[in-house]
Order: C-alpha cells, then structure tokens, then sequence
C-alpha cells in the first residue's frame, strides 16, 4: 500500500490531470527535491518559489483570483504564522465582497511532532486555523483519505488548508487507493524518484481513480459503546490502538476520525457521545485555546444531560515548544500510553 | 471654443500633449472624483458613516490609469488591485459615484461589499478589480498570482497594482519585485507607487534612506522611472508608455509617481483640508484656461453640477436601509449551484 507521501502526489496527479490543478508550488516542491517530504516529487506542475511564504501565500490567492486552481506549501505550518493576516484575507474576501469573489485554492503544509523536529518543525496549526473563518481545514490520519481529501480540496471552491500530520507521511496504509498497484514495490519504482541524478527521470503514474473523501465527513474507525474517542492526524492511529487494547480488558471504546476539522461533522460525534455518554478529545496542539475546547465546550453546552462523565480534552502541553531530546517530545506531547491511559480511566468514572 | 492645442509645448520634461477631447474627459473625471471624495467627507462629518479614506490629491494619476485600463472580466484583461485612495480611477472605469456613497453609509445596496467594508475598499469581479485591503501593501504579495495566470494564458492583459511609499517599507513590496523578476518567469505587472510622501502622521523624509523608490526597481533589473503624478498629461503619456511596455514585453514595470495629500490619511487624522500640498485639480484647470481648452465658467458649472447630482444621490442612500442582521451567515462560502 502507498503511504501518505505518495498518496498526496497521486491526488495531487489526478488533480494536474482531472481537476484543472496548474501550479502546485513552495519552497523546494519542485525538482530535485519534489518537497522536503516528497509529497510533490515529480508532478508536471510543480514548481520552486522564491523562500518566501508571504509571496507564497499571497500568489496562491492571486492565482485564485484569476480562476486557477493553485495548491501551494509551506514547507512546514511553524513557517506559516508571518502569513496570518494573508490567510484571513483569503478566508474574508468572499464575504467582505459580499459573495463577488471566492478563492479556489488549496495550502498544504505539514504539521505535528513525531520526526524530532525540535521547536521549529513540531508545531501543530490546528487551533490557529479553525479560528479563520471562511477556510475549510482537513487532516488525513491515513494514506486513502488524504488521497480523497486533497481530491476533494483540489474540487472546492473555497480556501482548503490541507493538515500533513507529518509522523504519518510515511506511514503505509491499510486500503488501497483506487488504481495503485497491489505491490508497494512496483508502486515505488513508478513513482519514487531514483537517488542520485533525477534529470532524466521520469514516473509512470498508475491509472488512478476518482475517489474524493467529501469534505465535512468524519468516520468511525472503531465502534463501541462505552466510550467516544474524537481525533484526527498523529493522534488518530494512538486512539485506535489505544481501542483495541482495551477491548482486550472489556472496554467498548467508539474512535472517531473527524478528517475535516471546519466544517466538522457534528452530526456524527453527537450520535455518537448520546450512545456513550463520555467523550475524549484527542490531538497535539498546546491545550490552552485548543480546538478541543471549543469540541468541549459544545458537548457540554448541547449534551450536558446525556453525559455519564464530564468530556474531557488530551492535548499538548501549553509550553512553547517541543524540545529536540526524545525525552523531551515524548513529554510534551499526548504519546500512546497516555491515550490508552485517559480513556481507561475517562471509561472508569462514574457519576 | 478654440480648436486643439498644444497645452505645455514649452515644457519639455511634460512629453508630448493630448488632444482637446481627451483633456476635456480627463478634466471632467477629475472633477467628479474631487466632488467625490469631498462628499464622502462629508457624509461622514454628518454621521453618514463611520470612517473616510480616500484620494483627493491623487486625480491627476489615477483618473489617466483608469482611462487607460483594459476593462473587463478574466485573463484576457487588465486586473487591478488597487488601494483605497484609488475612487478616481474606478469613476474613470465608468463607475457611478453613488456605489462610493453607498459603501460610506454601509448601506445593503452597497456594490462592493454590502455594508461589510469601509469606504474605498472597492471591489468589482466583473472588471477585475480586485478587492483593496484595509492591511496595507498585501495587494504587492497577491498581484503576481494574477500577473503569473495572464502569462500562461497570452494575450494583452497585464495586471496592475497600486500602493503607497510608506507601504514599501513592508516586506509584501520586497515580494512584488522578487517575484515580478524571477528569471523563470518574469510577469508582466505594472508595478505602482503613489508616492505621497507620507505614511499617516510620518513623513517620508525620516524612513525613506532610498532617493526615489523607483530606484529599489533597478536590483531586479525591473525597468522604472518616478514621474509628477501631479500632471494628469505626464501621467497619461508616462502610464500609457509603460503599459505598452509590460503588455507587449511580458515583463515588470515599477512606476513611482509623485502625488499629493490633500486631506490627510483619512477621518482618522481630521479629513481636513491640508493647504500646503500641490493641488493637481487647480494647476490642470489653470492650464487649460490659459490654454483657452475650457473657461473658467465651464469648468465651474461642470463642479456645480456635479455638486448637485452627488448631494442628491447622497440624500437617496440615506434613505436606504442596512443590511438585515442575518445576512451576516450570507458568502461564508461559495457552494456549488
């Protein structure tokens, strides 16, 4: 199976073929390097932009604006914040033009702990781009969904800021994406770029399928009916690990995958916490104004009598940054034993 | 009336002149965007409105910018993404005056933003016009997205933005030419600084170590040249030949032009009339007396008129209602139809 590096340059094949995708662009995404992940390794369209995220930023809109489809990167999301009034621009101009222009742009950036990127490449931007409005915000926790999700990004007709949870992108999936091979060799050679001098190299793209993951939708990734558990990138794959143990001791845990973060399917978590009756919220962003809070807070304000226990938030801790040393990383931000951990004691409670 | 003539054949850092129909359409432009701005100020001393920033001071470059402008929707035209002291050039588009006045009274009618955006943040899909942000120079970081999609798609179309001096101490400026200059793609982008010589209360004199910000141009290698924006002639022969310039060639043109401020940054400051500042209006009509293109009597009765036209229309928006408060949920998104 591809993991979730190629399974982002396959949707992003698909999009320069099918959706109309012209400039795929940032700092280092286009050859020889094809993206410090290789998320964007040898598409047609990809190019190398000055180091500048303002000018990234801002081009991406211009380009919106004269009705391309741009999908821009910023190489990793701590790069991203001397870009803020940039990213509300392009989440207000819909509405402050009163509906005259809307912006059909994607920005992908890669987020999260887990490659020891120390303080400058662990952040996660999860909390900072909820609270801009007019974006749509997504975040695959496996390669088919960010296979579906850049596909459905790439169809929008609004600003999508693509979430990379980067410890996951060379995770390898679990279901394949429709049209790659069956072999994980066979798909390397084809798309992998070689070592070494890459001028004459060129990828045979597998025949790939339409296949978008809509935008909005979360997914239950383990049922039970004890617990729910709500979670999206790094964190995701720890909660359905975490499920699985304990249902090993007796403890029937429901995961969620919200994959979209706005607008988020609160349909979908409400069924679920009125089934269980307790709810965890999980991811790595520091927990003080964290997107959970804002999940806690609408749980309790619409759920409040169908509770068993007060809905709780593990999140990273609120210091400002995540060290290099392992022991440091592993500190500060939610690892498998802790998620394990919360739910069994959050399944314990009792009123 | 006397027949054409040369108006500045005695100046010769003016260029070539144009003809009388030309300065008479420049001149009535001019005026509309004077009378204009001066009823904005208005409306908002009477309480028709919350904040003013505009342009007066600035007519004499922005009206030949909008006569010059290729108008009209997509790649095959000219995109501009203007600032907000720029009222002259969307009147010289062919904008009616009252969409101004609307977007000062924050009324639902507003064309540009429906009540939701201050005065001079004009945008308009249909012509190009790209919306202007309150955040200064981040039009300088944007423009080359649309310069870079009318490359790819050929034709004529160029895009144009516009920007304050005090602004290109913003790195959005340092952006525009980078990315303007790339030798793997050079844009064909008209690259504008009205240079005012002030930044709200600062002057230019304390921040500016270049001697013209022309100048910055010359390091990208992009062509550039400072003109008087003060003269509506230099600026209509100056605009146009830099536009021929990126139309035809593809590539960057960094133009500084030199301009007044004659009511301060905006109701911020007082909107009050500043005397000490050049006032492109009273030197174009002193020329064209002299030059016997329009009499003192015409051109007085041209500003009355306008007077009038635009005190009605400001009476008929403030009748008109704002927008309801739930439209405040309204093009959160675009959905598909």
């Amino acid at each position: 199976m591809a993991n979730m590096a190629q399974a982002v340059r396959m949707a992003l094949h698909y999009a320069e073929e099918h959706l109309g995708v012209m400039d795929i662009f940032g700092e280092d995404v286009g050859m020889p390097l094809g993206g410090v992940f290789t998320a964007t390794q040898s598409l047609k369209t990809a190019w190398n932009s000055p180091l500048d995220e303002r000018g990234i930023i801002g081009t991406a809109i211009g380009l919106a604006m004269a009705g391309q489809r741009p999908v821009a990167e910023i190489q990793f999301a701590d790069y991203i914040y001397n870009t803020i009034d940039l990213l509300k621009i392009a989440g207000n101009t819909l509405w402050s033009t009163n509906g005259d222009w809307n912006l059909p742009m994607v920005v992908k950036t890669p987020v999260g702990s887990g490659i020891r990127g120390s303080i400058y490449h662990s952040h996660s931007f999860d909390a900072t781009a909820t609270h801009i409005p007019g974006w749509k915000i997504v975040m695959p926790s496996n390669p088919l969904d960010a296979y579906g999700l850049m596909i459905s990004a790439c169809q929008d007709l609004n600003p999508v800021m693509y979430l990379e949870p980067k410890a996951l992108l060379r995770v390898k999936g679990e279901e394949r994406i429709p049209g790659e091979p069956d072999d994980d060799r066979q798909l390397s050679k084809m798309i992998d770029a070689p070592l070494g001098d890459r001028s004459a190299w060129k990828p045979q793209w597998p025949a790939l399928e339409a296949y978008a993951v809509p935008i909005g939708k979360g997914k239950v990734v383990r049922e039970g009916t004890q617990v729910t558990v709500v979670s999206y990138g790094r964190t995701l794959p720890l909660c359905a690990k975490a499920a699985d143990t304990l249902r090993e001791e007796g403890v029937s845990v429901e995961v969620i995958d919200l994959r979209t973060l706005w607008p988020y399917d609160w349909d979908l978590l409400k069924s679920s916490i009125e089934k269980t009756g307790r709810v965890l919220y999980v991811n790595e962003d520091t927990e003080v104004t964290n997107f959970g809070e804002h999940l806690v807070r609408r749980t309790v304000e619409e759920l409040f009598y169908k509770l068993l226990a007060p809905p709780r938030l593990l999140a990273g801790k609120f210091v400002p940054g995540i060290g290099l040393a392992d022991t440091l990383e592993m500190a500060s931000v939610p690892q498998q034993a802790d998620v394990t951990q919360s739910i069994r004691s959050l399944a314990a409670e009792e009123p | 009336m006397s027949r054409p003539r040369l108006l500045n054949r005695d100046e010769a850092s003016s260029g070539p002149t144009l003809d009388r129909e030309l300065l008479v359409r420049i001149h009535d432009v001019m005026v509309k965007a004077r009378v204009l701005e001066e009823r904005l100020i208005q409306m908002y001393k009477q309480g028709h409105g919350f904040f003013w920033i505009g342009g007066p001071g600035e007519e004499a470059f922005n009206v030949p910018l909008g006569l010059l402008m290729k108008k009209g929707q997509g790649l095959d035209y000219d995109y501009l993404h203007a600032h907000y002291r720029q009222s002259a050039t969307l009147l010289a588009l062919g904008e009616e005056p009252i969409g101004a006045m609307r977007q000062m009274k924050n009324t639902a009618s507003d064309p540009y933003s429906g009540g939701r955006n201050f005065a001079g943040h004009f945008s308009k899909k249909e012509w190009n016009i790209a919306p202007v942000s309150s955040p200064i120079e981040v039009q300088y970081s944007i423009a080359p997205g649309t310069a870079m999609a009318q490359k790819r798609h050929g034709g004529d179309g160029i895009t144009i933005v516009t920007g304050g001096d005090a602004g290109t101490a913003e790195g959005d400026f340092a952006t525009c030419l980078v990315w303007s200059s790339r030798p793997a793609n050079p844009l064909p982008i008209l690259i504008i600084v009205t240079n005012n010589k002030w930044g709200i209360s600062t002057s230019a004199d304390g921040q500016h170590g270049e001697t013209n910000v022309a100048d910055r141009g010359r390091a990208f290698n992009i062509r550039s040249k400072t003109i008087n924006g003060n003269d509506p002639i230099e600026s209509y022969n100056e605009l146009k030949e830099a536009m021929e310039y990126v139309r035809k060639e593809r590539k960057p043109f960094l133009l500084e032009a030199r301009v007044s401020r004659l009511y301060g940054h905006s109701s911020a400051s007082g909107a009050n009339f500043v005397g000490n500042e050049m006032d492109c209006l009273k030197e174009f009509e002193a020329k064209l007396e002299k030059e016997g293109v329009l009499t003192r009597q015409q051109m007085d009765e041209l500003r009355n008129r306008y007077t009038e036209d635009m005190a009605a229309s400001a009476r008929l928006v403030r009748e008109e209602p704002l927008p309801a408060p739930e439209t405040i949920w309204n093009h959160i998104f675009a959905e598909k139809k």
